[in-house]
């Protein structure tokens, strides 16, 4: 008998997220947007070490409103990767690895994440 | 790469709809996921409006009422009706479970059901386990000792060594945590999947047995084991509450002890 013509039977589209996935994935998104967020950070970097004619140039583009988005943005996923990570290394020891224990260190890195992008930018300003 | 499309010949299609004949009030509608092998069609999903009032309480009981009196050619497994045989699993409202201990109460709005998630389906509600019995065979899931046994008893255990197994052993292989993965679903060529990594922890704790090196050995592979990243699926949807979770994280804590 062969698998070739069985249909494969739904999976992402029908599957009830807990919000432990979507956690899981958002850490994936989070991590790849950081990576691109350095490249940015090593261009502005270079700036300022071209002088303040070239930096002049790179603010003036971070001060749009897609820069300040980006900016937060990368804030954000900066701290929400910060948060989980440690929630991971906690995991790796073993612990907090019950149904409810994992549910609501979900909630708690989500707050935390979200707090500390506001202090960051309270602080900031 | 992942495909997170579903291919061509998988993709749903609308079905029929059954309307109910016994003229109650009470009546819940059952969407199922239907694929005939037979006919070459995509699959589709049909609606049953079943009578509840004339109706047990568990979703396996609509489904058995469905094909008894609605419409015979439904096809799924079942067999104790107790959550211990494991053959009823599928995906009810978006979680993998067994179809004899959830109740239909329990389910908001129509209760959707469709095959165990990312599995070649041979019709209907019967997805093909081959994969996932292979790999349970694959990590030995039977006692490995060289010492001979007592001349006059059975190998003893210790209460606090027979513990250890009690959950991990309690596993009734019905593959829902598996097909809850998407590590698993992406990667079940190569990665075991957490039905058995768990089994794997079961015999890795297991007082008696003597091939824990052994058995490590195995499992450290960058998609044998490694390939889990603590997405929770497995232990959220277990039917039977066990932790392949955490039995992972256990694993991965003695490969990363026995290198020091």
């Amino acid at each position: 008998m062969s698998n070739v013509d069985r249909p494969l039977s739904p999976h992402l589209s029908i599957y009830r997220w807990p919000i432990t996935m979507a956690l899981s994935i958002l850490h994936r998104l989070t991590g790849v947007a950081l990576s691109l967020g350095f490249v940015m950070l090593a261009v502005w970097l270079f700036d300022i070490a071209s002088g303040a004619d070239a930096y002049a140039v790179f603010m003036k583009y971070m001060d749009t409103l897609i820069g300040k988005l980006l900016l937060v943005g990368w804030s954000f996923a900066f701290f929400y990767h910060l948060s989980n990570g440690a929630r991971h290394l906690v995991w790796d020891t073993g612990r907090g690895l019950e149904k409810e224990q994992a549910t609501s260190s979900a909630w708690l890195v989500l707050i935390a994440a979200v707090l500390l992008t506001g202090v960051f930018w309270w602080v900031a300003s | 790469m992942a495909e997170f499309r579903l291919p061509k010949n998988s993709r749903l299609t609308k079905g029929r709809h059954f309307a109910s004949a016994s003229g109650s009030s009470n009546v819940r509608r059952f969407a199922v996921y239907r694929y005939d092998p037979d006919s070459g069609e995509n699959p589709r999903v049909d609606t049953y409006e079943v009578d509840i009032d004339n109706c047990g309480p568990m979703v396996l009981d609509a489904l058995i009422k469905i094909k008894n009196e609605i419409d015979p050619t439904l096809t799924f497994r079942r067999s104790c009706r107790e959550g211990i045989c494991g053959s009823c699993a599928m995906n009810i409202d978006g979680g993998n479970t067994l179809a004899c201990t959830r109740s239909i109460e329990s389910v908001k709005g129509d209760v959707k059901i469709y095959p165990l998630p990312h599995l070649p389906v041979v019709k209907d509600l019967v997805g093909d386990l081959t994969n996932f019995y292979a790999q349970y065979a694959s990590i030995k899931p039977w006692l490995q000792a060289r010492t001979p046994p007592p001349p006059d008893q059975e190998r003893l255990q210790s209460k606090d060594d027979q513990e250890l197994i009690n959950e991990p052993a309690a596993c009734i292989l019905c593959a829902c945590c598996s097909t809850s993965c998407p590590s698993y679903w992406w990667n079940s060529d190569r990665y075991l999947g957490p039905a058995a990594l768990l089994a794997a922890y079961r015999w890795l704790v297991d007082s008696r047995d003597e091939a824990t090196g052994e058995r490590l050995d195995e499992l450290e592979d960058p998609f044998r084991l490694y390939r889990c990243h603590t997405i929770m699926n497995c232990t959220q949807t277990c039917p039977k509450n066990l932790n392949p979770a955490k039995a992972i994280a256990e694993t991965k804590k003695m490969l990363a002890e026995r290198k020091y």
